[in-house]
């Protein structure tokens, strides 16, 4: 009993260590940035390792949700002989939430993990050590372009994620369904509010954006010099990533809605 | 070994170093000439890492003082550090080559951060550089691509890029066929010559190092227990250089980790029942 306890308090602990670490951590990126945007093509770099090399899954998943969404929303609409807004029914619900939230979980699968692995790789390698002793700072030139590239691709891969998504819908409902192609947009365009729905949705995704990159960017800086510590690295990144972008997804929801 | 403050590039005076309470090098002193390639030899875990990262700022001492060019090296802020590493190269254990750029873009990488120089004379001095270390026709490919003594020598050539001062090399021969190892041997002494540099060779490689080193200091247990020109350390009689030296498989440093009696250990002159298991 005072085993688990005190297994308790260590893990406690712990968790209150690597936050208070990756806070600092956060800062050392702020004020290690210049260098990501006077030599922008160094983020621009990173962008696409971390942005473009996501789109095919982003796109694709977009897609398939969007069409799931279709149709399951079909499904419950035709009780009540509403099928005409199926279009805001998938476009709300991919704008205001599928759309930042799996993203973001996709995004830190595939581009967090890679991030992790790839510093935590140069790490156990001593090529950042290398950069070190070159008077080359690893965090302006290694660290601070990655997170950079993770908030900026961020919002961009969740507004591909959402047009997919809309456009999956859009095949159900006319194709499939056959709902009227203008009533369709015209019922989305009069029901998605530009300012609560499209911005809130931007704004969490750059949330999300910015804690998979701290997230990321602080595993692979911290991992244990080893194959085994770069493996746990990895997997802490994925773990924790989901785990902080369901639950400021839970926060800013609070926030966010209007309540009327 | 003497020599006054100005002929030496590096001093190390009375250093003490702990990882946490565990004691790494004590009251370690020596001093580098300029011009000279000076190794420092002892065996594995020794300290001699930790002694070249102290000189290259990436460790301070908790005792006595390191200084580079005259300059204490624990008293530099960041960017005054930074500019004592411009002097500095240095070549890691693995090469600690970026995996993820060509051989050409690796050693163009220090001349791109640090100078303004345009690119068709980078280009210039990148293939001057791996000429100098007989690698030119391996600008286009990547380190994955090379043997381990072939990406050791673009290491060299990286390290070099900026012509330094002074060149630290960790365990260049560590894990090199006989050629490869007589290359990087012979290209570290050639370097120094042509660059007018000071080299620190970091190395438990006694024949390689005797050869291409003007002078050698021995760590143990995190002390200098002999020193000396190659001539003078080939006919040491102080125990631990020359268990060393020769390669003999006793001495200060015991064949045996230690451990109890073993004749009790194995539990000789007792009945078999009750001999006690490992």
């Amino acid at each position: 009993m005072i085993g688990a306890i005190r297994n308790l308090g260590t893990r406690g602990i712990n968790g209150l260590w690597r936050a208070g670490a990756m806070a600092r951590f956060f800062i050392l990126i702020l004020t290690h940035s210049g260098t990501s945007f006077r030599r922008f093509q160094l983020t621009i770099r990173e962008v696409y390792f971390a942005g473009v090399m996501s789109l095919v899954i982003i796109m694709v998943s977009g897609l398939f949700i969007g069409m799931v969404l279709g149709l399951q929303g079909f499904e419950t609409l035709q009780k009540y002989g509403a099928e005409e807004t199926m279009g805001v029914l998938v476009a709300l619900s991919l704008v205001r939430e599928l759309g930042p939230v799996v993203t973001a979980l996709l995004f830190a699968s595939r581009a967090g993990s890679a991030m992790t692995a790839e510093i935590g790789l140069m790490k156990a390698t001593e090529q950042l050590k290398a950069m070190d002793m070159m008077a080359i700072d690893p965090m302006a030139r290694v660290v601070a372009p990655r997170f950079w590239a993770g908030v900026i691709s961020m919002p961009l891969l969740a507004a591909l994620f959402s047009a997919m998504g809309i456009f999956g819908g859009y095949i159900v409902a006319i194709l499939l369904v056959g709902v009227d192609s203008g009533v369709f947009w015209s019922n989305m365009h009069a029901a998605v509010d530009f300012r609560y729905d499209v911005l809130n949705g931007f704004v969490k995704s750059v949330a999300f954006g910015v804690a998979i990159s701290i997230i990321a960017t602080f595993e692979g800086f911290d991992a244990d010099p080893t194959a085994e510590g770069v493996a746990r690295a990895t997997t802490r990144t994925v773990v924790t990533s989901a785990l902080t972008v369901l639950l400021l997804d839970l926060i800013l929801t609070g926030f966010m809605l209007r309540g009327d | 070994m003497s020599s006054s403050p100005s002929q030496s590039f590096v001093e190390i005076d009375n250093v003490d170093f702990a990882y946490g309470k565990r004691a790494i090098l004590e009251g370690i002193s020596l001093s580098v000439p300029r011009g000279k390639v000076v190794a420092i030899m002892g065996g594995s875990g020794c300290g001699k890492t930790t002694l070249l990262r102290l000189i290259g700022g990436q460790l301070a001492p908790s005792k006595g003082t390191v200084r580079v060019d005259g300059q204490n090296i624990a008293s530099l802020d960041r960017e005054g550090m930074y500019a004592m590493r411009r002097k500095m190269g240095m070549l890691f254990q693995f090469g600690a080559l970026f995996t993820d750029m060509s051989v050409f873009d690796n050693i163009a990488f220090q001349l791109r951060e640090h100078t303004t120089l345009p690119e068709d004379m980078i280009r210039d001095l990148v293939l001057m550089k791996l000429n100098a270390v007989g690698l030119r026709g391996t600008a286009r490919l990547f380190p994955a691509e090379l043997s381990g003594g072939m990406a050791r020598r673009v290491a060299l050539a990286r390290a070099v890029a900026l012509d330094p001062m002074l060149i630290m090399y960790d365990e260049p021969f560590a894990g090199l066929d006989p050629i490869s190892l007589s290359v990087v041997g012979q290209t570290i002494r050639k370097l120094n010559n042509a660059l007018g540099a000071t080299s620190i060779v970091v190395t438990h490689d006694i024949v390689e190092s005797m050869q291409i080193v003007d002078y050698l200091y021995f760590v143990s247990d995190g002390r200098i227990v002999g020193h000396g020109t190659p001539d003078e350390i080939r006919s040491s009689q102080e125990p631990f250089v020359k268990q060393f030296v020769h390669a003999e498989l006793d001495g200060p440093v015991p064949f045996h980790y230690p451990a109890g009696d073993y004749v009790e250990q194995l539990g000789l002159g007792q009945p078999v029942a009750s001999r006690p298991r490992a």
